[in-house]
């Protein structure tokens, strides 16, 4: 595609590089043609995503919200350019880093925690929250979301209760044993957003429905 | 070591022997015998629990003395007794049991209950001989992508509602397709003939997915669809299997983006659809060093087999299931095992 560019991570949809964009290093983030997909469906998914998660940086953007700033969209080519974020995901973090200090986790915690919160106070619902969609800043170790593709924007609380199961499950398969960080980030979750509360309880909900889903061979 | 294996959590009644020689390291695993019997319901029916449990009493010990007569060995030559503990259908699951308590008292042999996914996982990996993969497990019951960290199979993603091959199952129904040999078999054959893609909810939510939107609406709309003209039965399988199996190769490739893993295991009833073998193949191609493994119908499909090799695993560490913790529970999560056997 674009010169001067390297390959730095292929996720499940998009292949990501960083190269110059106006003089300065950028992400660029490129969704290609999935050959398993029907091409119909592909074209209407991909253009979708890459609409949706533009959109949804941009609001997050405008309410202060710690994302990568958006430099330009490709539709055509289905890619869009952002800001680098220097630094490393919370997985890594949690994964190459074990037996860090308390302190240290819970400080990570509650940014996580406040970041959900501010995010859902403006109605965005994630749609993939796992800790590898959540970098911290090299600098000043400040949580920032990413990777927005599956991202919408809805008021209801169900669909922000969702959003934080599937964290939630995400923490608990990929990061056994961090179940007291899990309840920081909610706490600081709780302390944050307007209708926490009652999400936090909807989430309650959500998790017996997943538990008593019935499960035949 | 021999291990003796009875399954029969849903309409698949399934006995199996398995060969484990200590004498090499690692074991030299050999299938002794793989028997199968099948209860399908009328067409535009689903199996309901007791009809099922009957149909298991019926066959069991005729399926056992097959089994027994195909290994060529008598019954002091096994070693351990090994059923499904869950998940599954209460009866179905019970008749079984009481099978496989009622033969160790008799030959005086130790029992092991085993989960039935982690007996899908455990299959899959023997004979496909993936190390460590994502697997996506996927039956009329079940719609898992798992992967194994620290002696668990942990879940990373699953269906929010109904598993991927009820959706199928409950859409063969509304098309009248036959329930022989498998419904969502007969809606594959019949997707080969379909053109037109039609536009279906795509419900992807993370690793998670969920069926029940595109089934309603494929449901509510396929009589006018049909009386019109505007789209065949072909186009309507085709239309469904393009939908749902896109959704799971996603959230499998996810959970590999994830994880940071190169091999897939596809397990499970509806891993032997071809199409989707094939779906997960071009996602594979397109990431460095991208693998799939999957197994045929022998093995995929519920069996014996596989209850007698996650058994055995089990067995091999010392573990087993004392009489009076034999019972069976029609919920039990993969990830609630233990699996000692694991590195
Ligand atoms: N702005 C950024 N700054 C630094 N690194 C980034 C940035 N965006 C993405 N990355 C890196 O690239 C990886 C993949 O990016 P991203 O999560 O956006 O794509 P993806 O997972 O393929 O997306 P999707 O789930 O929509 O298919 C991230 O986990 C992160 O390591
Ligand atoms: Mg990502």
């Amino acid at each position: 595609m674009i010169p001067d560019v390297q390959l730095i991570k292929q996720g499940a949809e998009a292949r990501v590089y960083l190269g110059p964009f106006c003089q300065r290093q950028a992400i660029i983030k490129e969704r290609f043609a999935k050959a398993y997909r029907h091409p119909t469906l592909d074209k209407k998914l991909t253009s979708r995503r890459v609409i949706q998660e533009a959109r949804c940086l941009y609001r997050c953007q405008k309410a202060l919200i710690d994302t990568p700033t958006v430099y330009l969209v490709d539709l055509d080519q289905s890619v869009i350019y952002m800001e680098y974020i220097p630094g490393i995901s919370v997985r890594d973090y949690l994964v190459t880093e074990p037996g860090q200090e308390a302190e240290a986790q819970h400080r990570v915690a509650v940014a996580i925690g406040k970041a959900l919160g501010a995010m859902h106070n403006i109605d965005v619902i994630h749609g993939d929250l796992t800790t590898s969609n959540l970098l911290m800043r090299e600098t000043s170790g400040a949580v920032v979301l990413i990777d927005f593709g599956l991202s919408y924007v809805s008021q209801l609380i169900e669909d922000k209760a969702v959003d934080l199961y599937v964290l939630e499950r995400a923490f608990v398969s990929t990061h056994p044993n961090t179940e007291v960080m899990f309840a920081q980030i909610l706490e600081a979750y709780g302390e944050s957003s307007k209708a926490s509360k009652q999400i936090l309880k909807k989430l309650e909900d959500v998790r017996l429905r997943g538990r008593k889903r019935s499960m035949l061979g | 070591m021999i291990a003796l294996g009875l399954e029969g959590s849903a309409n698949k009644l399934g006995i199996g022997l398995i060969r484990h020689d200590m004498s090499t390291t690692p074991p030299t695993v050999t299938i002794l015998s793989n028997v199968r019997h099948t209860y399908h319901p009328p067409p535009g029916e689903g199996f309901l629990p007791k009809d099922t449990a009957q149909h298991h009493r019926a066959h069991i010990l005729e399926l056992i003395r097959n089994a027994l007569d195909e290994a060529k060995i008598t019954p002091k030559d096994i070693s351990v007794i090994c059923f499904t503990k869950g998940p599954g259908m209460g009866g179905p699951l019970t008749s079984v049991a009481t099978v496989a308590r009622t033969l160790a008292l008799m030959w005086n042999k130790e029992l092991v209950g085993v989960n039935h996914c982690v007996g899908h996982i455990e299959m899959g990996r023997q004979i496909t001989g993936a190390q460590n993969p994502v697997v996506l497990y996927v039956s009329g019951g079940n719609t898992q992508v798992i992967a194994y960290a620290e002696k668990r199979y942990r879940i990373f993603g699953e269906a929010l509602d109904i598993a991927v091959g009820n959706c199928l199952d409950r859409f063969a129904r509304v098309l009248n397709l036959p329930n022989d040999p498998a419904p969502g078999y007969n809606i594959e054959q019949l997707a080969k003939k379909g053109t037109k893609l039609i536009d279906l909810p795509y419900t992807v939510k993370g690793m998670d997915v969920s069926f029940s939107g595109v089934l309603s609406y494929i449901e509510a709309n396929a009589k006018a669809w049909l009386a019109s003209g505007e789209y065949t039965a072909a186009d309507m399988c085709f239309s469904l299997q393009e939908t749902v199996f896109a959704m799971l190769v996603e959230t499998t490739e996810r959970a590999m983006a994830h994880i940071g893993s190169r091999e897939v295991l596809i397990v499970g009833g509806v891993g032997c659809n071809m199409r989707l073998q094939e779906m997960m193949g071009q996602m594979a191609e397109q990431r460095e060093g991208g693998m799939v493994y999957a197994t045929d119908e022998r093995f995929c499909i519920d069996n014996g087999i596989m209850i007698a090799q996650a058994g055995m695993l089990a067995y091999q560490t010392g573990y087993t299931t004392p009489l009076d913790k034999t019972w069976c529970t029609q919920r039990f999560r993969t990830d609630e095992v233990f699996a000692a056997w694991r590195e």
